[in-house]
């Protein structure tokens, strides 16, 4: 409605979209403009708006990193293994440590007072309906990992506990069991083996992801500062995150960004190209891989350029109605009784091995903590500024504990549910003497499990489209965040450097494979957590101080979803 | 000829801007024809606005300054956008319905060779309008 504006002292305002009155919150008072250290210049007709340190030392660091990968590849493998293999032998303590830490700042704020605390102001009211909210939450979560480590990973370690413990001259253990073992015991190997899984998938990583997450939505929308890294550390440092302090904090957020994502591109690309070979016979080398990643970053363009409305979240939404249909399926036609029952079965030995497998000190189960555990905790926590300022960009208007029960224990419950239907229906049929699955590649072993479903042409092609599409939501939702980092917390920088994200993500997905294959991907993944993890323990500090300068709500009121 | 006229405004840009704001506040004088402003910002904090309210009282102020003498208050709408560089055409385009209006002036850029990817938002959104669309385009030696 338009109001006669003739008589008005001042212009009469409407507003459309914006939730207001917004309510109580607690401003950060700082001079500091968001893009005051921006770059802005229009070169060649394209115009560009970068924090220049940021953007510059970033950049040419990742370019110069994907040079020296392609043109030495035999030294790069040397130092991508030497680099993990320092970091499994004297930092899994550390990131197990941190990781439970983690969890259990997140616990204790889902049942503090601070859990009243509304992201966006007393009265803010949600931007997202929750359905397409959970569905973006999920999809940037862990998205190609289901697919790549659904079947494979209650496979393997499985396999590992049942055959047992063995010991090397050294008296280090020098099998890939987890914990004790289950020696020649199927029905604990099971309940082990998806025990150690779901470690690796439920509350651990999503904690992590909620950490970032509520950090920079609780410091950008309750306390006006730019949603960067940088900003969680203002009760730490001040005014001085505007400096160098604060341009390290964002370049290194830009690397694991960057590095988390191209891992999980990474796996992607191998399990659609196993895929393909295994349905239509299409070679799975090297050349198929850099197609697949050349064509797929292509695609993710395309959706880089419609934005996050008609980009990223619609692709979520395919992701989630397609995924759905997969895990469906596999319930029905699977041994659906033992599913369900081994759902609340895998839920109880989980929580009950939890203190066991999260226990960062004197591992007997050296290999299974250090090889499996690490790389997962480098792997979540470096894509964490990734999935964490996604969520927290979706994620105005929702209260602390409403939040932190959305990113975690929603998920957490969708991950054991999914684990336990492509888990143990793969390990039903092992135990029924099926051997295809399990001597399988990794990549293929969800396809292997297929096979033995009916329908498989249709189950595998859903899979692989499945693998290509959360690759391409990946890829696009990776691209606006690390844009939005380099250009100094700017959300509406121009759309050229996005894509130019996109394309560097593509380009160093395609060198790591290239100069090392997957375990390239698996140390530089754990390498570029290392520093993060310091980070975000300085976070979770920060974390408590931001929250406890916020004014609470009253008594707990639920927001309704549009 | 025109009734009322809209003039879509990036606070963060404004000497962009300058030339068309004034041949918006021209053709106003000239037709009598009220002047709507349009902002779009997003919920997290930007260059113009650290909070969404801070914004819509930065747009009112902007269109108490820019009215021209004809009689006409200037009227403010602001949207909120998830992703304004690439919803930006969208919103505009229902922004001409819901503010009625009949003409829109807006500033423009020259033709470069992005443009067959990523079109400028003043061709996409006179193609999806039945409002006149009038782009102003800075002077050449700007560009």
């Amino acid at each position: 409605m338009e109001k006669e504006p003739s008589t008005a002292p001042e212009a009469p305002l409407e507003s459309v979209g914006i939730p207001a009155p917004q309510g109580a919150a607690n401003l950060i008072d700082t001079d500091y403009q968001i893009g005051q250290d921006n770059y802005q210049a229009r070169p060649l007709g394209v115009n560009i708006d970068i924090h220049g340190s940021v953007f510059a030392v970033s950049s040419l660091m990742i370019l110069g990193f994907v040079v020296l990968t392609l043109a030495l590849p035999e030294q790069a493998t040397a130092i991508f293994n030497g680099a993990k293999g320092w970091i499994n032998t004297h930092a899994t303590w550390f990131y197990l440590l941190s990781a439970n830490i983690f969890v259990l700042l997140c616990l204790g704020l889902i049942l503090s007072p601070l859990g009243r605390i509304r992201i966006g102001g007393a009265d803010a009211t949600p931007d997202f309906s929750r359905t397409s909210w959970f569905a973006m939450l999920f999809a940037a979560g862990m998205g190609i990992g289901l697919m790549f480590y659904g079947v494979a990973e209650p496979l393997t370690h499985y396999g590992t506990s049942l055959e047992g413990t063995t010991l090397g001259d050294d008296g280090v253990r020098t099998d890939w069991a987890p914990l004790r073992a289950a020696a020649g015991d199927e029905e604990a190997a099971t309940r082990l083996g998806m025990a150690a899984t779901l470690l690796h998938w439920s509350l651990h990583p999503w904690a992590m992801y909620a950490v970032v997450a509520l950090a920079l939505a609780i410091f950008s929308y309750n306390k006006g500062l730019p949603m960067t890294v940088r900003s969680i550390f203002y009760p730490i440092l001040g005014e001085r995150i505007w400096g160098w302090p604060g341009h390290i904090v964002d370049i290194l957020a830009v690397f694991a960004t960057l590095f988390g994502l191209a891992t999980s591109l990474g796996f992607g690309a191998e399990q659609a190209a196993s895929g393909l070979h295994y349905l239509f016979g299409i070679g799975d080398g090297d050349v198929t891989l850099v197609l697949l990643i050349t064509g797929i970053t292509a695609v993710a363009l395309g959706s880089i350029v419609a934005g996050v409305d008609k980009g990223v979240k619609r692709l979520s939404e395919i992701n989630m109605v397609l995924a759905f249909l997969l895990l469906m399926f596999v319930v029905v036609v699977g041994p659906t009784l033992l599913i369900f029952t081994s759902f609340f079965k895998n839920i109880v030995s989980y929580l009950g091995e939890l203190p066991f497998l999260s226990n960062p000190f004197a591992r007997e189960d050296v290999n299974y903590s250090q090889g499996w555990t690490t790389f997962y905790w480098g792997w979540w926590i470096s894509w964490s500024p990734f999935v964490g300022m996604f969520i927290a960009r979706v994620s105005r208007g929702r209260s602390v504990r409403e939040f932190l029960i959305s990113v975690m224990l929603i998920p957490t419950t969708v991950s054991i549910f999914w684990f336990t239907a492509f888990g143990t229906t793969a390990i039903d049929q092992v135990r029924k003497g099926f051997e295809g699955a399990v001597s399988a590649e990794l990549p293929l072993q969800l396809f292997m499990m297929l096979s033995e479903l009916p329908l498989t042409e249709i189950t595998s092609f859903i899979g692989i489209v499945l693998v290509l599409v959360f690759f391409i939501t990946s890829s696009d939702s990776g691209s606006l965040v690390i844009d939005t980092i380099a250009a100094g917390g700017k959300i509406d920088a121009p759309k050229p450097q996005r894509v130019f994200w996109g394309v560097i993500e593509g380009a160093v997905a395609i060198a790591l494979l290239l100069g090392g294959g997957l375990a390239a991907l698996q140390a530089v993944a754990v390498s570029a957590g290392l520093p993060f993890t310091l980070l975000l323990l300085a976070g979770c500090y920060a974390i408590i101080m931001g929250l406890l300068s916020e004014p609470r709500i009253a008594k707990p009121t639920r927001p309704t979803a549009p | 000829m025109f009734n009322k006229i809209m003039v879509p405004v990036d606070l963060a840009h404004l000497g962009a801007l300058e030339k068309a704001l004034t041949v918006a506040a021209d053709l106003s004088r000239h037709y009598g024809a009220a002047l709507c402003y349009i902002g779009v910002t997003t919920s997290q904090p930007s260059a113009v606005a650290r909070t969404p309210e801070e914004y819509e009282v930065k747009l009112r102020a902007f269109a108490h300054e820019h009215a021209p003498d004809s009689g006409h208050e200037p009227t403010a709408r602001v949207y909120n956008s998830h992703d304004p560089v690439a919803d930006l055409d969208d919103i505009l385009v229902r922004a001409i319905d819901d503010v009625g209006a009949d003409l829109v002036v807006m500033a423009t850029h020259l033709p470069t060779h992005l443009d067959a990817i990523m079109p400028p938002n003043g061709a996409k959104i006179a193609k999806h309008t039945r409002a006149s669309v009038l782009l102003v385009r800075n002077d050449f030696s700007a560009e």
